[in-house]
């Protein structure tokens, strides 16, 4: 059934709570586009991203979302002991039973007595569990609850998705707004059964069909999303210093964001995918730890995740006077990007292990 | 298999967690409850920075099993800054780039499978250079 148009559907706190630190994760390999069309395109293919992140051979969900959380850690300033909640979202955690949450929670010291839990939902897994995060904080059953989404995606060797499944993400320490370095204005999430992407049990590499990627699902479920957070908050784009959507390449965030009012100007600090790829779980979450890199307090900041199946999370941020000092205190996110080691699509089949097929 | 043996390591594999002596204050790494600075008994944990120097290093080439994947590696002996040495594979470095004295940092990665796509995964700390921020 149709919701009226005039009700309050977005989502306050109950008891205001924000970030209160935030780490990014980026490998250090790069797979240039131009290599996947070399090899499958002789060399002829208009690419949707320039290059892509790839993780090192000792590299998964766990140990990127360990340094990732590390980062966020050490930006809050807090001990690991005070996390109430540990929850990963990914679609490539490396067991298919046997948490990441877990060996993340014991490597970065938080206690036994806490919320463990790897989320699931395409590439809106991680803000599912900041969703829930916030949610948990709010309620009073934790001080501090840690979502992070992290992904290392992998397409089908040939297919389009392999010039961007990519390696990345970040983590989201969530606690009291007093402590808080951007405070969570509002969030609002829009989810409908949409078969645009999947993938099956034992399956390696996802499907997708293809009419269902553009219109139906990713911009149907943003703009919605995104349109009713605004409305119930009652602010518009020039309201909002920056803007930040998944990105599973370049030019869909620039349409959606677009579609919903903002200049590329609002955009670019967020929109990583032309430089790490798609980093599914992860894609948001590091445009959004991009963009708290660079902003300034009292800025506003949008965010819209999308994940396949599908649907949205849409969170408003306002940044406060915390979040200048607390830049520096970990590594920034352009740091991981500009550590940049290319590889050719050689040592890309060897580090993804493809060649075990 | 030896599962109970890397469960009770983990600790110290995942986030290089030591003793501290509190009758020397001397840092202690693996842990071994008894101080080697002052032969006391020593059981209070200590974390480690996870910073330190390369003190000396070889190149690995053929790799034992288990640790054929990330073939070929750099194996270190890591002066940790707070004093204790501690052998460890580097890792994000090329051979080359590694010299004595060179400032790293340590990482949580996968070690090692054990066995095949099936068995548990290993993880620990490596060294990687020190990132710049
Ligand atoms: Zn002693």
């Amino acid at each position: 059934m149709e919701q009226p148009q005039t009700q309050i559907l977005a989502h306050k706190p109950a008891k205001p709570v924000g970030i209160v630190g935030y780490g990014a994760y980026v490998p250090r390999y790069r797979l240039p586009a131009r290599e996947v069309a070399r090899i499958w395109k002789g060399g002829k293919d208009e690419a949707p991203v320039r290059e892509k992140a790839v993780p090192g051979a000792d590299e998964d969900v766990i140990t990127m979302s360990i340094e990732a959380a590390r980062n966020a850690l050490a930006r809050a300033r807090i001990h690991a002991h005070e996390i109430r909640a540990v929850w990963v979202g990914s679609e490539s955690h490396p067991y298919a039973v046997k948490p990441s949450s877990t060996v993340v929670a014991e490597a970065i010291g938080a206690p036994v007595s806490i919320q463990a839990g790897d989320w699931e939902f395409a590439c809106k897994a991680g803000t599912e569990a900041m969703v829930a995060a916030i949610a948990m904080v709010s309620a009073g059953m934790g001080r501090y609850a840690l979502a992070i989404g992290m992904d290392t995606a992998q397409g089908r060797p040939g297919d389009a998705l392999e010039y961007t499944a990519a390696a990345g993400g970040a983590a989201y320490l969530i606690g009291p707004a007093e402590e808080s370095l951007a405070v969570v204005e509002g969030t609002y999430s829009y989810v409908t059964d949409t078969p645009d992407f999947w993938r099956r049990a034992h399956e390696r590499y996802p499907e997708h069909g293809q009419r269902f990627t553009g219109d139906p699902a990713y911009f149907k479920h943003i703009t919605e999303a995104g349109k009713q957070l605004m409305k119930d908050l009652g602010v518009t784009a020039a309201d909002i210093q920056y803007a930040v959507f998944h990105q599973p390449n370049t030019k869909f965030p620039q349409r959606v964001g677009k579609m919903l009012g903002f200049t590329p100007e609002q955009i670019q600090p967020g929109l990583l995918s032309p430089v790490i790829g798609n980093t599914y779980a992860g894609a948001a979450m590091i445009g959004l730890s991009a963009v708290l890199d660079c902003a300034k307090p009292g800025d506003r900041i949008l965010v819209v995740s999308f994940g396949s199946g599908a649907g949205s999370d849409a969170f408003l941020f306002r940044t406060t006077e915390a979040l200048v000092e607390r830049q520096r205190l970990a590594l920034q996110t352009q740091d991981y990007i500009a550590r940049r080691t290319e590889i050719d699509y050689g040592m890309y089949v060897r580090l993804r292990g493809k060649l075990a097929d | 298999m030896e599962i109970p043996r890397h469960w009770r390591l983990k600790k110290q594999r995942y986030s290089l967690q030591g003793e501290i002596c509190p009758h020397c204050e001397g840092k202690i790494f693996p842990p071994r409850d008894v101080c080697p600075h002052c032969g006391n008994d020593a059981r209070t944990t200590f974390t480690f920075s996870g910073r330190g120097k390369i003190y000396s290093f070889t190149h690995v080439t053929e790799a034992p099993a288990g640790f054929e994947e990330t073939a070929p590696y750099t194996v270190a002996l890591v002066q940790l800054e707070e004093g204790p040495v501690v052998t460890a594979q580097l890792t994000d470095v090329q051979a080359d780039e590694v010299e004595i004295g060179m400032p790293v940092e340590m990482v949580t990665r996968k070690i090692r499978s054990d066995g095949d796509e099936r068995g548990i995964i290993i993880y620990g700390y490596k060294f990687r250079p020190v990132m710049q921020h």
